[in-house]
């Protein structure tokens, strides 16, 4: 693919820690994650329920501050919210008071910039929602709730794309139908994404390259190239090598849990 | 949801208001088919004019309970009257109301930053919501004298409260999520105040003001029966030592008016800014 073999990954994430402080004592949540995400690559994180995945996310995005390691944007690392990074939630969160224009003008309003109109409105009807700026979040199917979200968060321009579960809410048709828009967008513009998902056919379709995390705490346990050739057809996504590939990384998680779930329940048994 | 406990989700998600929600205001007037509004002229019709026939037809002394038709009549021949005293009233009502709203909105806003303050403040509030203001305008007359001031502090003092707790309420329902969403694109705290919590508040803020109105004019019509030579308060205690019951019954009309009015007020305000909640 056109994806730079740069010698400064775009994202690097180094020995990635977080702990969290809960009532019930600290609760390690990442625990030396390192992975670099070259520029313009699509990466999908999978693993299981609890890994850690969002709260990795969330991390490179500068929303959430690392117990230990550090995560590089071009080569300087993320103390805070950055304006090269987009983020794409697990629900659309769009604001409910305002109608889509207002939604999609909101960064540009915090940010106190004068919104390129140009640029939006090539941005609407390219996921199709021309003629929809004055309609209310709860006028819309949630697809094309999630839709607006990603021109919100294309709007600025990033040059990464933090997406979070974003499909993981909607009918299997419309994820299918969202996932082709998201290659179709980065075909058009390529962006360096970050793509967090539980399905593991999101991720093979999507990514350059799969990401696998053990469960809690969250460690990097493999990665995978996926190198099929774009625009991913139905044929290639039927094909014997996905087929594989798919089987390998879900062995890859249930093989974790299945590791982790004997040991969760033992320290009772063997405590002595 | 999430995978791990992140920060922003610590305050709960996203309350939904329930009961005190807008509601009152959905469930309010609508549009109606020609049937419908026949149906309700006919009940009316039917009900005043049963008490009418039966108030004559019984011959109910006027200083026991006028029927309708004397009160209306009084209402018309009485309203130069009236009308000097409805003037006091919403004097000490939109001066009370608007000295008690903005003082209960600020202190909503500030001590639901800070929880530790709320729950330091929060039995005080309490106190004050729960302690009718009436109680304190014997005390405030003694002080303040028969004029303006011991009504409009009332009147602050019983709508402020009010105004306080629901706004309260409403700058609590914390959207992490939505917050987030702010941050990513480095919005300050004030930004966030004014383009997150203040939106996601207004509802519950809409609520407050309206119950904060209605308890406003509560207080100015006691306070007005306690003391001072005005207002339509005042109007109710003369009408009624002076056993002219027709007159005492329009004034009362006056004021259910004066409350559907703030009702309605409301009502516009929640449809056109809070309609996204419903």
């Amino acid at each position: 693919m056109n994806a730079g073999h740069a010698s400064i990954p775009k994202l690097a994430v180094r020995a990635a820690t977080k702990a969290y402080h809960t009532a019930s004592g600290d609760l390690l949540a990442l625990d030396g994650c390192t992975i670099d995400i070259q520029a313009n690559q699509i990466v999908s994180i999978v693993g299981p329920s609890g890994c850690g995945k969002t709260t990795l996310l969330w991390s490179m995005s500068g929303l959430h501050r690392l117990s230990g390691g550090e995560i590089a944007l071009d080569g300087t690392p993320v103390a805070g919210p950055r304006p090269e990074i987009g983020l794409v939630f697990q629900e659309a969160n769009l604001l409910p008071w305002r109608n889509l224009d207002a939604n999609i003008n909101f960064p540009f309003e915090i940010k106190g910039l004068k919104p390129d109109r140009a640029w939006i409105a090539h941005l609407l009807q390219r996921v199709g929602l021309e003629g929809f700026g004055g309609k209310f979040p709860r006028e819309l199917s949630g697809g094309m709730q999630q839709r607006a979200a990603i021109v919100r968060a294309l709007s600025l321009k990033p040059s990464v794309l933090l997406m979070d579960e974003p499909f993981g809410a909607l009918d299997s048709f419309t994820r299918e139908e969202m996932n082709r828009l998201v290659e179709e967008i980065w075909l058009e513009r390529p962006t360096t994404i970050v793509f967090i998902t539980h399905s593991i056919e999101e991720a093979i379709f999507l990514s350059d390259r799969v990401v696998v995390m053990s469960a809690r705490p969250g460690r990097v346990a493999k990665e995978y190239a996926v190198p099929f050739p774009r625009p991913r057809s139905l044929e290639i996504m039927a094909t014997r090598e996905v087929f594989d590939l798919h089987n390998a990384i879900k062995m890859d998680i249930i093989g974790a849990r299945a590791v982790q779930k004997p040991a969760a329940f033992r320290p009772a048994a063997t405590a002595s | 949801m999430s995978d791990v406990i992140p920060e922003f989700s610590k305050g709960g998600d996203e309350q939904k208001v329930s009961l005190t929600n807008l509601s009152a205001f959905s469930s309010g007037p609508g549009i109606r088919s020609g049937a419908e509004i026949l149906a309700i002229v006919l009940v009316a019709i039917i009900v005043i004019g049963g008490v009418e026939l039966s108030l004559r037809y019984f011959e109910v002394p006027l200083y026991i309970m006028p029927p309708p038709s004397a009160i209306v009549v009084a209402l018309v021949t009485e309203f130069p009257l009236i009308l000097p005293h409805l003037g006091y009233t919403l004097v000490e009502l939109s001066g009370g109301f608007a000295i008690g709203a903005v003082i209960g909105l600020f202190l909503a806003a500030v001590i639901t930053q800070f929880p530790f303050a709320e729950k330091i403040v929060a039995p005080y509030i309490l106190l004050l919501v729960t302690t009718p203001m009436l109680a304190l305008v014997p005390l405030l007359i003694l002080r303040f004298g028969f004029g303006y001031e011991p009504r409009i502090i009332a009147v602050a003092l019983a709508a402020g409260p009010m105004v306080m707790i629901n706004a309260a309420t409403g700058f609590r329902r914390v959207d992490s999520a939505k917050i987030a969403l702010a941050r990513s694109y480095g919005a300050s705290t004030l930004q966030i105040f004014w383009k997150i919590r203040a939106p996601m508040a207004l509802p519950m803020i809409l609520v407050g003001l309206m119950i904060g109105a209605i308890f406003g004019l509560l207080t100015a019509v006691g306070a007005e029966m306690v003391g001072g030579g005005f207002g339509l308060g005042n109007r109710l205690t003369t009408y009624s030592s002076m056993i002219q019951m027709p007159q005492f019954f329009a004034v009362v009309l006056v004021l259910s008016t004066l409350g559907i009015l703030i009702y309605v007020l409301f009502f516009l305000i929640g449809k056109k800014w809070a309609s996204w909640e419903a």
